[in-house]
């Protein structure tokens, strides 16, 4: 069999576990509905105002960040897999496409973008 | 017993492979009750306290009391909540945990079918689905319309992309030296050297990053209490908080098999101690990475936010950088 065939089963059986834990609470919890309980959590006073739509631009800028640092990263992959009979050739492509990376992370770094306000 | 064994063997593949995977599903869900038990009683003796031992014998009983509790409780979903995603996040988070088990290899391929799936991309399978994970936390925290899960949750998500970077570098090294991506071939390639001594920065920095991956303390945040309440879950009751409590546990306990086949040899025996069969010897190592969890745990007080990202980035991104191309270098010249 493809060895992505068990793969696929065991998916569907972890699946089906998934959905019997999530639908479980709906049949056996008991439900006593109070429109007190269905308040959403503020301290125990009464929520003072709806939930904010903003909150800080940092972390938009850290997922951005993320997203080009960590293709990088999945380029290393096949590279390393390959490193044994690339030597000292790969290791100087590496080195020349690390080099480029960190120019860029320099410029983040004096830019404060690893600075956390 | 032979009657047994030729009916196995004339049973269609699809069916024994079904077999395999509910009974390693039970086993693992077994393996996240007693991880909780195990870590309620060591904290219990690291603080000098008895722990559990109220619910049968030692406190052996305790998961399956917590689970009729957590079962039988009221499911409140808050008015505000976007309901279908508030239900939908749990279940996310629960799938991808048990998802990675399909391709964790628990003895070599050679002695016997000791893997759901035996397949040639093992590490990017994993972080793939790991990877996965953080849409749960994210969307857990968003979908409940409250404040405390918003911040806890966006929080959480800023924390994990950030760690997984680090984390993604430090297995390159190993990938490195072991030249193939497959699970079984990476812990073959450990036969003489386990690769936690020859890549002992790699070492250091999966064991910190994946502390951070599964949000246990040190790097709690998500749930510092005093700040958060209970970071993204706060809004979730019953089972439904019971599934992240799930998802959290297996995820320690992926955390601990990676570290195993990648770093502490897998099933090999140390010293040439091979009387003892490799199967046990994984586990061995499994549980005292899990161990080593909750030592910290008990041990460490939580980090600070912004040193927290600003460790991440500042220091764990470039040495794992400069581990990957230290480690090319070794294999570039080594002749």
């Amino acid at each position: 069999m493809n060895p992505y065939g068990p793969v696929a089963i065991y998916l569907c059986v972890a699946l089906a576990a998934a959905l019997l834990f999530t639908f479980l609470p709906g049949l056996v919890g008991r439900s006593k509905p109070n429109p007190q309980k269905d308040e959403a959590y503020e301290c125990g006073v009464e929520p003072t105002s709806a939930v904010a739509g903003r909150f800080p631009v940092r972390f938009y800028l850290i997922a951005m960040l993320f997203v080009i640092f960590d293709v990088e990263a999945a380029s290393f992959y096949p590279w390393a897999v390959r490193m044994h009979s690339l030597r000292v050739f790969g290791l100087v492509e590496m080195v020349v496409f690390v080099i480029v990376l960190g120019i860029g992370y320099a410029y983040v770094w004096k830019k404060g973008g690893f600075q956390w306000r | 017993m032979q009657g047994a064994i030729d009916t196995l063997n004339a049973a269609p593949l699809w069916l024994v492979v079904l077999i395999k995977s509910a009974v390693l599903l039970l086993v693992v869900v077994t393996t996240f009750a007693y991880a909780m038990l195990f870590e309620r009683k060591v904290m219990g003796w690291m603080q000098l306290r008895p722990g559990p031992n109220r619910v049968g014998p030692w406190g052996l009983m305790q998961p399956a009391a917590d689970a009729a509790k957590l079962i039988l409780k009221e499911d409140l979903t808050p008015k505000t909540a976007d309901r279908l995603i508030y239900r939908l996040a749990p279940f996310i988070s629960l799938l991808t945990a048990f998802s990675v088990y399909a391709i964790i290899p628990f003895g070599a391929s050679a002695s016997g079918p000791w893997a759901i799936g035996n397949v040639n991309a093992g590490i990017l399978f994993l972080l793939a689905i790991t990877s996965l994970g953080v849409y749960g936390i994210s969307l857990g925290g968003w979908a409940s319309g409250s404040k405390y899960p918003l911040l806890g949750s966006v929080r959480s998500t800023a924390q994990m992309i950030s760690y997984e970077l680090s984390m993604s570098l430090s297995f390159v090294g190993v990938l490195i030296i072991a030249g193939t991506t497959s699970l079984d071939g990476i812990v073959n390639a450990q036969l003489h050297w386990w690769f936690f001594i020859t890549q002992c920065v790699g070492f250091v920095i999966y064991v910190i990053t994946a502390v951070a991956e599964t949000n246990r303390a040190p790097f709690d945040l998500v749930e510092a209490e005093t700040e958060l309440v209970a970071g993204f879950h706060t809004e979730y009751s019953g089972l439904r908080f019971g599934l992240f409590f799930i998802a959290e546990y297996v995820n320690m306990l992926t955390v601990s098999c990676i570290a195993t086949l990648l770093f502490l040899g897998g099933w090999n025996a140390p010293f040439g101690m091979t009387v003892v069969p490799g199967i046990v010897w994984f586990l061995i190592k499994v549980a005292t990475f899990m161990f080593f969890y909750i030592w910290l745990r008990s041990t460490l007080p939580r980090m600070r936010y912004d040193r927290l990202m600003a460790f991440g980035w500042k220091v764990l991104l470039p040495v794992a950088t400069l581990n990957v191309i230290a480690t090319a270098i070794y294999v570039a010249f080594k002749g």
